[in-house]
């Protein structure tokens, strides 16, 4: 098969139609609902599926969500506000950080840390990231915990299984919470709840199950990340979202998406994934991406290890059907 | 090493596995050297289990950089890597 540069490249005009198209009929002729209820994070992907939705349905039957806590970035809220702006729909401003205490969010991750690093005070930032270098060498994704003081220095080390479940179990119910907050508004106005992930996250298991996965629809699961830009681009979302660093805004230091999950720039993986998923030999793919054949290899194997061990996530309830 | 000590280790890893893994199920068979990630016989987490496993039965500490397929990957690829592991410890 063909494979070049530009394999991934998109007719944004005409995808952009389609997917109103769809959302349109998904909404109102499958869903039977009256508009779209989208959790908007001044990051990319919820501003391309807000401004499809606006574009599909008319901005005045779309709602965008802020939900801010306390270890959000302020960045994240002017952005989304921003993009509101733009594209002339409603938002409206939850701040979770209250509910997330009553949880035990935040205590919970915390007494975990203290299990790894019994020096972490609460008013210090945390982060779990995954090895960044996985063309170099066959590695497995796991993750490590790093910690940062006032001060700005720095701790990393690798999680002990307990720790690492307990970090992840408490964090999570960042990501339940906000899917709970838009059931709460879509159900409010008999509206649909619209998913913002993307190929990369919904594939690869970059999603919290019941959390961000939870929606009544996603229209860009299946495009690659560099196929998101191309329809902001389009669409007309604003720059400074564009150019932004995609983060993950779950954790209180800044974590790139990169380093939290991914572990390679997303030009390079959605290539190497693409390749991949058609059967370019190693060799090819590795002459049009100007990598070694070693490290291509070492790429697939990387992304079909992280789609294996993410089914559980894309699971539904398994029914029992006798 | 001698080769009894390999065999122990060995079966106490398949025992591990069957057990924390596979629950026990006979039927999920596989060779000493088949890749637990590439035939899905333990996932990324189940990796910091078993890494928990070793560390504290085999009383050894395992680095980061050690933390490859071609220590963890596979009952051969383990059995070799404790075997180098606890050789070292004396």
């Amino acid at each position: 098969m063909q494979f070049n540069k530009d394999s991934l490249k998109i007719n944004a005009e005409k995808v952009a139609n389609q997917l109103s198209d769809l959302i349109l009929s998904q909404i109102g002729g499958i869903l039977k609902k009256g508009g779209a209820v989208v959790g908007i994070s001044g990051g990319i992907d919820s501003s391309v599926v807000a401004a499809l939705c606006a574009k599909a349905l008319g901005p005045h039957k779309v709602l965008g969500v802020m939900m801010p806590e306390k270890e959000s970035s302020g960045e994240s809220e002017k952005l989304a506000g921003k993009l509101g702006e733009k594209f002339g729909f409603e938002t409206i401003k939850e701040d979770i950080t209250e509910g997330l205490a009553g949880l035990g969010c935040y205590s919970e991750r915390n007494e975990a840390i203290r299990n790894v690093f019994p020096e972490f005070d609460e008013n210090w930032r945390c982060k779990i990231v995954i090895p960044t270098n996985i063309l170099e060498k066959k590695t497995f994704n796991l993750f490590s915990l790093c910690i940062e003081n006032e001060a700005g220095e720095k701790k990393t080390k690798r999680m002990p299984l307990a720790a690492y479940l307990q970090i992840v179990a408490a964090s999570n119910f960042k990501q339940r919470l906000r899917m709970a907050t838009l059931y709460y508004y879509a159900e409010k106005r008999n509206w649909a709840v619209v998913g913002t992930g993307n190929k990369d996250e919904h594939e690869q298991g970059f999603f919290v199950k019941y959390g961000d996965g939870g929606a009544d629809l996603k229209p860009i699961g299946h495009l690659f990340k560099i196929q998101v830009f191309q329809l902001a681009e389009y669409l007309g979302v604003p720059d400074e979202i564009i150019k932004r660093t995609p983060t993950t805004d779950t954790y209180s230091a800044e974590v790139t998406q990169e380093e939290f999950f991914f572990g390679l720039d997303f030009y390079r993986m959605d290539m190497l994934w693409y390749a991949m998923e058609n059967n370019v030999p190693p060799e090819k793919a590795a002459k049009v991406l100007g990598l070694s054949v070693e490290q291509v290899k070492t790429g697939y194997a990387n992304i079909k290890r992280k789609i294996m061990a993410t089914e559980y996530l894309r699971r539904e309830p398994l029914m029992a059907n006798v | 090493m001698t080769v009894l000590n390999e065999t122990t280790i060995r079966s106490a890893l398949r025992a591990f596995i069957m057990e924390s893994f596979l629950f026990g199920n006979t039927e999920q068979a596989f060779d000493d050297s088949d890749s637990f990630m590439e035939n899905g016989i333990v996932d990324s987490t189940g990796i910091l289990e078993l890494i928990s496993f070793i560390e504290e039965q085999y009383n050894i500490q395992i680095d980061d950089e050690e933390l490859i397929p071609e220590n963890l990957d596979s009952i051969n690829n383990l059995v070799s890597f404790i075997a180098r592991k606890t050789a070292k410890m004396g």
